[in-house]
Order: C-alpha cells, then sequence, then structure tokens
C-alpha cells in the first residue's frame, strides 16, 4: 500500500480519516498567517532599535518594574487559580447539587465577558466606596489601585483555563480508585495528595501555563483597577502603549519582544515539566 | 500530488480572502464622512454632525452620512497613521496631528494654517472638579499640594488632556515664582506625589473621580467638568475655575490623503468651515467649549465662562518644543516621576 512504500515519508502512521496533507498544509498556512507573519513582524520592528538600544530598554528600571509586577502578580494569580480551579472543578466533576449547571456555565463567563467590562466592575467592587471596598477599607486593606487589584483582575480572567484543563482528566478517575486507596488504609490527606493529585498534575500545570500566560498579556481588565502608578502599578503592557503614545514603535516592540521570550521561555519550562509529569503520573499516557 | 493539493487550498484561501476584502469598499453610494476624534467630544460631535447633515443636505440636495470614531488622541492618530480612512481629524493635541502628517504625509505639513485660528475652531482650559462645599477648600493650584489633598489626573504619557492639565500646573508655578524653572518642576513634582491613580485617559479619571469616589480634586478639562456636573448633579460637586491656568487648543485638520482617494474634499472642507460658522460656535458652546467667535454664540452659553488669566501653547514654544521636554522618553515627567519611588 501506500502509506508503506519506501520513498514517501510520512510524520506520523496515517489514521483510518483521510487527509493528512491537507490537515497540514492547512495547518502550515494558518498558523503562517496569523501567528508567525504577526511574530515576525514583531522581530523586524525591534531589530530597528539595534542591541544598544534594545538593551537600555531591557534594563531600564521602569521596564524592569513593570516586568517583575506582569509577570509576579501573573504568577501569584495563576497559582490562586491553579488550588481553587481544582477545587471548583472537583465540586464540579463529583458532587450533585441544585444549580450545578449554572455554575458549570458561568466559570467560562470570564472567557466571554470583554476584560475591560471585568476591569471596571472589579474596579466598582474593590474601590474604596465599592460593595466590598467599602468593608475593607475600614481594616487597612486596599485591592482596587495596589498591586492586590492587579492580581484580583488576573485571578478573574484566568480561572477557567484552570477549571476547564482539569475537569475532564477528573472525569476520567475513577471512583474506585479513591476506593482502593481507602481500603489499602490511606486517609484522605494522602489519597488527595498521593493518588489523586499527581495524576492531575499534567493537567493542572496546563491550566497554570495558560492562566499565566494570559496574565502576563491581560491589559483590558488590568487597566483599570491598577492605579497605573510607575514602579508601583505599571505592568508591562502598559508601558508599551505609553510607548506606542509616543509613536515610538521600536521601543514598543522591544518590550514586547522581551515579554515574548521570558514568556516563552517559562511556557517551554512548564511543558517540559509537564510531559515529563505526564510520563511520570498522568492518566492515559 | 499532495503539494499540488495544497496549492490549490492556498490559491482558494487567497482568492477567498481578496474577493472578501473587495466587497467591502463600494458599500456606501452616499457621500461619507468620517471624524477621527478624541474623547470628551462625542457629545458636540453628536449634536454638530446633525446640524451639518442638515446644512449640507439644503444647500447642496446631497445627503451625507458622518461616522464619528472617539478615543484617547494619540490612540485615534495611530489609528489613522496605521490606515483608518479618516476625511477629517479633531483631535486634543496638535502633535497628534503632526505626528500623522509625519508619517503619513497625508496632511500637509503646514496643516495649521489651512483654517482660522491655527486651525483651532474652539478652545477650553483646564479647571478642577472637587467635591460639593469645596470640603478641602481648594481656590488656586497651591491649594493643590497641601498635605491632606488627593489630586486626580490622567497619565500624560497617555492622555493628551493630561498633558495640558501638567503644563497648566507648570506655567502656573513657573509665573508665581517668577519665572523660576526649577521651582516649576520642584512644584509639579510635589503634585505628581498628590496623585493616588494614573488613568490612561480623561474619561477614565473623571469615573475615578466621579463613581469611585476617590481623590478631592480632579483636574479637567473644562467642558468635561461642566458635563459631569450635568450629568451627575450640581448637588455632588462643583467646579473651581482658578485665576490662572492654560488655553487649551484642540485642533482640526482635513486628512488629504484620505479625501483626494476618495473624493471627499468639497465636504470635509464645507463640514471644518461650519465649526467656525456662526451655528458651529454656538453648539460649541452649548457644549461647553470656548468658542474663538464669542460674539456668534447665544450670550447666556458664553456668561458661564468664568474669566481667567491663560498662558498658552506657545508659552512652552509650542508643542514641537514642549513635546519631546516634558513627555519624551527621558523627559522631565520620567524624570520627576523616578525618585518618587
Amino acid at each position: 500500500m501506500k502509506a508503506h512504500s519506501p520513498t514517501r515519508w510520512r510524520f506520523k502512521r496515517p489514521s483510518v480519516i483521510p487527509g493528512f496533507g491537507m490537515a497540514l498544509g492547512f495547518t502550515l498556512t494558518w498558523l503562517t498567517l496569523l501567528i508567525l507573519i504577526p511574530l515576525s513582524g514583531l522581530a523586524v520592528r525591534s531589530s530597528a532599535l539595534g542591541w544598544e538600544k534594545f538593551w537600555s530598554i531591557a534594563l531600564d528600571p521602569r521596564t524592569l518594574n513593570a516586568l517583575r509586577i506582569s509577570f509576579g502578580s501573573a504568577f501569584i494569580a495563576a497559582i490562586v487559580n491553579a488550588v481553587f480551579g481544582i477545587i471548583l472543578a472537583w465540586v464540579l466533576v463529583r458532587y450533585r447539587f441544585p444549580g450545578k449547571r449554572i455554575i458549570d456555565a458561568m466559570v467560562d463567563l470570564p472567557f466571554a465577558l470583554p476584560t475591560a467590562v471585568a476591569g471596571i466592575a472589579l474596579t466598582t467592587l474593590y474601590a474604596p466606596n465599592g460593595w466590598i471596598g467599602q468593608f475593607l477599607t475600614p481594616l487597612g486593606i486596599k485591592i482596587a489601585f495596589t498591586p492586590a487589584g492587579i492580581v484580583v483582575a488576573l485571578i478573574f480572567v484566568g480561572l477557567p483555563f484552570v477549571v476547564r484543563t482539569v475537569q475532564p482528566v477528573m472525569e476520567e478517575i475513577d471512583k474506585e480508585v479513591e476506593e482502593a486507596a481507602a481500603t489499602l488504609g490511606a486517609n484522605r490527606f494522602q489519597t488527595i495528595f498521593r493518588v489523586l493529585l499527581p495524576g492531575l498534575a499534567p493537567a493542572v500545570l496546563t491550566g497554570f501555563a495558560l492562566a499565566f500566560a494570559r496574565g502576563v498579556g491581560e491589559y483590558g481588565s488590568v487597566i483599570f483597577i491598577a492605579g497605573n502608578l510607575p514602579f508601583k502599578s505599571e505592568i508591562a503592557p502598559l508601558l508599551i502603549i505609553i510607548k506606542l503614545e509616543e509613536y515610538n514603535y521600536a521601543a514598543a516592540t522591544g518590550i514586547a519582544a522581551i515579554m515574548l521570550i521570558i514568556s516563552f521561555a517559562m511556557l517551554l519550562v512548564i511543558n517540559l515539566i509537564q510531559s515529563w509529569s505526564r510520563r511520570r503520573y498522568g492518566y492515559g499516557a | 500530488m499532495q503539494t499540488q493539493r495544497l496549492t490549490r487550498l492556498l490559491a482558494a484561501a487567497v482568492m477567498a480572502g481578496s474577493f472578501a476584502i473587495g466587497s467591502i469598499a463600494p458599500a456606501f453610494a452616499d457621500q461619507t464622512l468620517l471624524n477621527v476624534s478624541y474623547d470628551p467630544t462625542r457629545e458636540l460631535y453628536k449634536d454638530f454632525n446633525a446640524a451639518f447633515a442638515a446644512k449640507w443636505q439644503k444647500d447642496s440636495g446631497e445627503t451625507v452620512t458622518i461616522q464619528a470614531s472617539h478615543g484617547g488622541s494619540g490612540a485615534q492618530a495611530r489609528s489613522v497613521i496605521d490606515g483608518l480612512d479618516a476625511d477629517v481629524v479633531t483631535l486634543a493635541l496638535e502633535g497628534d496631528i503632526d505626528a500623522i502628517a509625519k508619517a503619513t504625509g497625508k496632511i500637509p505639513a503646514d496643516w495649521k494654517t489651512k483654517f482660522p485660528n491655527n486651525s483651532t475652531p474652539y478652545t477650553s482650559t483646564i479647571v478642577f472638579l472637587v467635591r460639593k462645599g469645596n470640603p478641602k477648600g481648594i481656590k488656586d493650584w497651591g491649594d493643590l499640594v497641601k498635605d491632606d489633598v488627593q489630586v486626580i489626573t490622567p497619565n500624560p504619557k497617555t492622555s493628551g488632556g493630561a498633558r495640558w492639565n501638567f503644563l497648566a500646573a507648570w506655567a502656573w508655578a513657573k509665573q508665581a515664582n517668577g519665572g523660576d524653572e526649577a521651582k516649576a518642576q520642584e512644584y509639579v513634582a510635589k503634585l505628581l506625589q498628590h496623585v493616588p491613580v494614573l488613568d490612561t485617559g480623561a474619561r477614565g479619571a473623571t469615573t475615578t473621580f466621579v463613581q469611585r469616589g476617590l481623590g478631592d480634586v480632579l483636574l479637567a478639562w473644562e467642558n468635561e467638568a461642566y458635563l459631569s456636573l450635568e450629568e451627575l448633579g450640581p448637588d455632588q460637586f462643583e467646579i473651581v475655575t482658578p485665576a490662572f491656568s492654560i488655553r487649551a487648543d484642540p485642533p482640526v485638520a482635513i486628512v488629504d490623503g484620505n479625501v483626494d482617494k476618495k473624493g471627499t474634499r468639497k465636504v470635509a472642507e464645507a463640514y471644518l468651515n461650519y465649526l467656525y460658522s456662526d451655528e458651529g460656535q454656538k453648539i460649541a458652546a452649548k457644549h461647553y467649549y470656548r468658542p474663538t467667535k464669542p460674539e456668534a454664540a447665544d450670550p447666556a452659553d458664553i456668561a458661564r465662562f468664568p474669566k481667567l488669566t491663560l498662558a498658552t501653547i506657545d508659552d512652552f514654544g509650542g508643542w514641537k518644543e514642549a513635546q519631546p521636554k516634558f513627555f519624551g522618553d527621558g523627559g522631565v515627567f520620567d524624570q520627576i516621576y523616578k525618585p518618587a519611588q
């Protein structure tokens, strides 16, 4: 048959469904048009800077602070989302209760909502005179217009990523696994940390990576709640907008390129850990 | 075989793409004018566009549809640079129109001479919006740096209005200190430390002050301040006009490159000229912009504007000098914000 002829080189054994050539062609075209060309535009435009200028922008204390704030708050938000996303997914997978479908649908809302609306709504809630803010202010807790506000906004936009990646994997875990752990004498703590979580680790990591990546690039929701004070609550995407506002396209794309490089490196590491843990513990490996 | 299939697919995709783009352009048969403007002119141009469309219909028999696009002044200018088909631009800062002229060549470098009064049909100024009863007793610029006062202003790096705020404060401090630039810088640096939030635009800053209840005083365009008062009731806020401020000139220009391509030059010119007509001036004054021909406007509207001493951008050597000096990369704003951390 065709597939076995020695002159034909294949990436993968053909599936029963035909169309590998077409699918690969489509993939490459699509990737090129939508991702590779815009990204190479970024590289070309920032290369107009030259190395020296590029480094002076990269090492400017204001850029460093903005990057620290962006990546730091995205990291914290992604961790919070990983923890609470697992709990939320668990509740949705394992329990039946009235209104479950509504809660399940609500998880996706941050996907659908324009991020600016999310930002304005959260700011309204957490501002010193807002519904929640008015109770926090007397306690000396300030959320809106501080870095804490950024984290709150990023938790909001990132939550569905963890829930939606963990949920299907959880559904695959048979209840018998927990029961078996219990009959073998594991306590609940051991069941969770030694039986259930290791298997979920790859999915959790994927969700974490997605939420983190989304948080790093998030602009719309953050801009309203951050307060945008340089060195305190100024995120890197805002710094890019500021450079654009000065018609300094090269510097803007320069910062964007720096963000891209850091993000890519971090996502690569997360992916490596993930594939390692999938081989080690994962379900369906 | 497979490469052939791939090329066929690519060709189909390209054809589909070009067909979609080609079919958008000739969708409008009537004259359509696109006015790319900045944020706080929304209400003004809503009124003005209706008036102009009626007038144009009466004079020429043609119907004209005017589309208005609003947003941050700099962002709007960038859209035009990147190809937004604006017939006219009515922006917050001269520098933004200069940027379009320089980047695209679609606007001549001497655009300021094309319409009367340096192509500025109406002006405004910077005033203070304070909470009802003025609890902190804010009367003038010096009061803004008192210990317990919080000032709301947007970020001059992203907002045209904020640049006027910044320069107004600078001009006041400079004249109050007998022309001493160092003292002016000291004052503005101190003022910035009283700012708890830097919004990206004038509307955002208004929201922060009005809805979120943050701060004691909002530095705002005069028209924006009156609009807030009108929208939210004078029982909550009041306007304090300082004795000294700056004349804010939002200029207008025709985007020659676009009107010539679209064949809309005549109507675009009529549109901007109508801003200078008696009716146009009346509408501007109604929306709290100071008309350049006050005698044409409703006297009751003019009476709402307190008299004050105004610095102008020329005191700073024009925007070409002021923009890089104060707001450029590494400029005064960047310098005085760094030690504030």
